[in-house]
C-alpha cells in the first residue's frame, strides 16, 4: 500500500511541532541571523483553523435554522468584540511600556506608582473591575464634580463602551507592564552602557537600542494577551456591552436553543482566537529573522 | 607634553557595597598620551577607566575630563561625546546592521544627517579593514570583526580620548593581532588613549606610559620599557613575572 497522504500530512504537523520545541528557538541572536529564515509558507497548524470555519460553514448551510439565523443575530455582537479588542489593545501596549519604564524606574516615585498600579489591579478580578467602572465610577465622578463645583463632571454621562475600554485597559496594562519590564531586562546591561557611553540620554537607549531588542522578546507574551484579551470581553457582557458573548445570551433568551446557541458563540471564540494565534505565529517569525 | 591634563582625577574614592574597588586614585592624562592600566583582576583598574565616563560614579575625589566637571546629566553626556568607549563583550546593537550601529549616535547624538552620518561610517569601516561588512549584522561577525565594528562605532563620534576596556580580553588568541592592529594605529595618529589590557607586546609597542594597580590604587607608573624591565616595587615584579611567564 502507498504511504497515505494522510501520513505525510500529519507528519508535516508534527516536524511543525517539533520545529516550535528547537531551543535554538526563542534565542534572540540566532534568530537575528539571516540566512537562517524559515521558510516563509503558512505553518502546518492552519488546519486547525480551516477545519473550524468548515464547521461553521456546514452548520449554516445544512442547518440554516437556527444556525443562520444565529450568526446573523450576533454579527453585530462580534464585530463588537473585535472592536474592543483591537481599541483596547492599542491602549495597553501603551500603558504596558509606559508601566513597564516605570517598574525599572530609578527615579523612587515613579517606581512606587506604577508598583501599587501593577499590585493593586492585579489582585482585583477583571470583572469586578469592569463593574467598578460601570457603575461606580460614573457616580464618583459625577460625586466629585458636585464636590469642586465643575458642571462637565458633575453632569458626566457615562458611555458604556468608554467605561469598558479603560476597565480592559487598565487591568491588561497591569499584565502588560510585568511583560515589558521583564523584556527591557532581558536586554544586556552593556547594551544600554554602549549607548550612553556615546552620549545618549536614558530615552535615546531605550527608544533606539533596548526596546526595539525588547520588542521581539516580549513579542510571544504579548501575543498571550491579546489572545486571553479576545476572551476576557466577553466579560463586558455583564456591564451592558453588546458584544458576542450578549447577544448570544439575548438569541438564546427570545428562541430557547441553549445548544445551538452557545455551541455557534463558542465556535465564533474559537474561530478568532486560532486565526490570531496563527497571525501571531507568522509575525513572530517574521519579526525573529528580519533583517 | 602639553601642559593642560586632558583628564584630570584626583583623589577618587569609589566602593560596591563593602568592597572597595578604588581607594585615592590621582591621576593625570594630557593629550596625545597612551595609558595603559595592568593589574590583577579587582585591582580596579576597570572601575577607574568606567569613572572616566561616568558608567560609575565615584563615591568622593574629582573628575575632569576636557575641562568639564563630572556633575550633572547635561554635562555627563556632553563628557561622554569626547570619550569613546570600546568593551570587552563588544556590545555591537544586535538589531542593527554594521553601518547602522556606527550611524546611530551620530545621528540622535551629533545630529548628523543620513548621508554624512553613513560616509563617515564607510570611512571608518574601510579604516579598521571592514568596509565590505556594512550590511552584515554583529551576529555574522567573528569576535575580532565586532571589536573592529566597535572601534569604529566610538570613533564615529569624534571623541578627543578613547577608553578601552579589556578589548582582546573575549577573543580568540588569532584575532587579537587585528584588534591591537587598528589600536596601535590610533595610537600612532595621536588619539588620547587609557586602555585597560593584559597585553604586553601592545603596552611595549604603543603605550606612552604604564600604570600598575592593585588594590585600588596605583601602585607604580613608568614608561613601558623602565616598568617591565626595571620594576620598582615588589608588588609590581611578582605580578609581572607571573603575565610574562605565561
Amino acid at each position: 500500500m502507498p504511504a497515505p497522504k494522510f501520513t505525510k500530512y500529519f507528519g508535516r504537523i508534527f516536524a511543525g511541532r517539533e520545529d516550535r520545541s528547537d531551543p535554538s528557538r526563542g534565542k534572540n541572536e540566532l534568530k537575528l541571523i539571516p540566512g537562517n529564515e524559515l521558510p516563509s509558507q503558512l505553518d502546518a497548524w492552519w488546519w486547525l483553523v480551516a477545519a473550524v470555519a468548515i464547521i461553521i460553514v456546514l452548520l449554516i448551510t445544512l442547518q440554516p435554522d437556527p444556525y443562520w439565523h444565529i450568526l446573523r443575530f450576533v454579527r453585530d455582537g462580534l464585530a463588537m468584540t473585535l472592536l474592543l479588542t483591537i481599541i483596547s489593545f492599542i491602549f495597553t501596549l501603551l500603558v504596558g511600556i509606559i508601566g513597564g519604564l516605570g517598574r525599572i524606574a530609578k527615579n523612587p516615585v515613579i517606581y512606587f506608582i506604577s508598583t501599587i498600579y501593577v499590585e493593586v489591579i492585579r489582585g482585583i478580578p477583571l470583572l469586578v473591575q469592569l463593574i467598578w467602572w460601570y457603575f461606580a465610577a460614573p457616580v464618583a465622578i459625577r460625586t466629585f464634580g458636585e464636590w469642586i463645583g465643575f458642571a462637565p463632571l458633575a453632569e458626566y454621562r457615562s458611555n458604556a463602551f468608554v467605561l469598558a475600554v479603560v476597565g480592559l485597559v487598565i487591568c491588561y496594562g497591569a499584565y502588560m507592564s510585568e511583560i515589558f519590564r521583564a523584556g527591557i531586562q532581558s536586554i544586556a546591561k552593556g547594551q544600554v552602557e554602549a549607548a550612553r557611553s556615546q552620549g545618549m540620554t536614558y530615552m535615546q537607549a531605550m527608544r533606539y537600542v533596548v526596546l526595539p531588542q525588547a520588542f521581539r522578546v516580549v513579542l510571544p507574551p504579548v501575543g498571550n494577551e491579546f489572545i486571553m484579551l479576545i476572551k476576557d470581553t466577553s466579560l463586558v457582557s455583564a456591564v451592558a456591552m453588546a458584544d458576542l458573548t450578549r447577544r448570544g445570551r439575548e438569541y438564546m433568551a427570545a428562541n430557547f436553543n441553549p445548544i445551538e446557541t452557545w455551541t455557534m458563540v463558542a465556535l465564533l471564540y474559537l474561530i478568532m482566537t486560532l486565526f490570531f494565534t496563527r497571525i501571531l505565529v507568522w509575525f513572530e517569525k517574521k519579526k525573529g529573522y528580519e533583517k | 607634553m602639553a601642559a593642560e591634563p586632558i583628564i584630570h582625577i584626583k583623589d577618587v574614592h569609589k566602593h560596591f557595597g563593602r568592597v572597595q574597588a578604588l581607594r585615592g586614585v590621582s591621576l593625570d592624562i594630557f593629550p596625545g598620551e597612551v595609558v595603559v592600566i595592568l593589574g590583577p583582576s579587582g585591582s580596579g583598574k576597570s572601575t577607574l577607566l568606567r569613572c572616566i565616563n561616568h558608567l560609575e560614579v565615584c563615591n568622593s575625589g574629582q573628575i575632569i575630563v576636557d575641562n568639564i566637571v563630572l556633575k550633572s546629566a547635561e554635562n555627563i553626556n556632553a563628557v561622554r561625546r569626547e570619550v569613546g568607549m570600546v568593551f570587552q563583550q563588544f556590545n555591537l546593537f544586535p538589531h542593527l546592521t554594521v553601518l547602522n550601529n556606527i550611524t546611530l549616535a551620530q545621528r540622535v547624538v551629533r545630529k548628523r544627517s543620513p548621508k554624512e552620518s553613513e560616509d563617515v561610517a564607510m570611512d571608518l569601516l574601510k579604516r579598521v579593514g571592514l568596509e565590505s561588512k556594512w550590511e552584515s549584522y554583529p551576529a555574522q561577525l567573528s569576535g575580532g570583526q565586532q571589536q573592529r565594528v566597535a572601534i569604529a562605532r566610538a570613533l564615529a563620534m569624534n571623541p578627543k580620548i578613547m577608553l578601552f576596556d579589556e578589548p582582546t580580553s573575549a577573543l580568540d588568541p588569532e584575532m587579537i593581532k587585528e584588534v591591537l592592529d587598528v589600536m596601535t594605529s590610533l595610537a600612532r595618529d595621536g588619539m588620547t588613549m587609557v586602555v585597560v589590557s593584559h597585553e604586553m607586546g601592545f603596552a611595549r609597542a604603543a603605550a606612552t606610559r604604564c600604570i600598575f594597580m592593585d588594590e585600588g590604587q596605583i601602585v607604580e607608573q613608568g614608561h613601558p620599557d623602565q616598568l617591565f624591565d626595571h620594576p620598582t616595587q615588589d608588588r609590581t615584579r611578582l605580578f609581572l613575572s607571573k603575565v610574562l611567564q605565561s
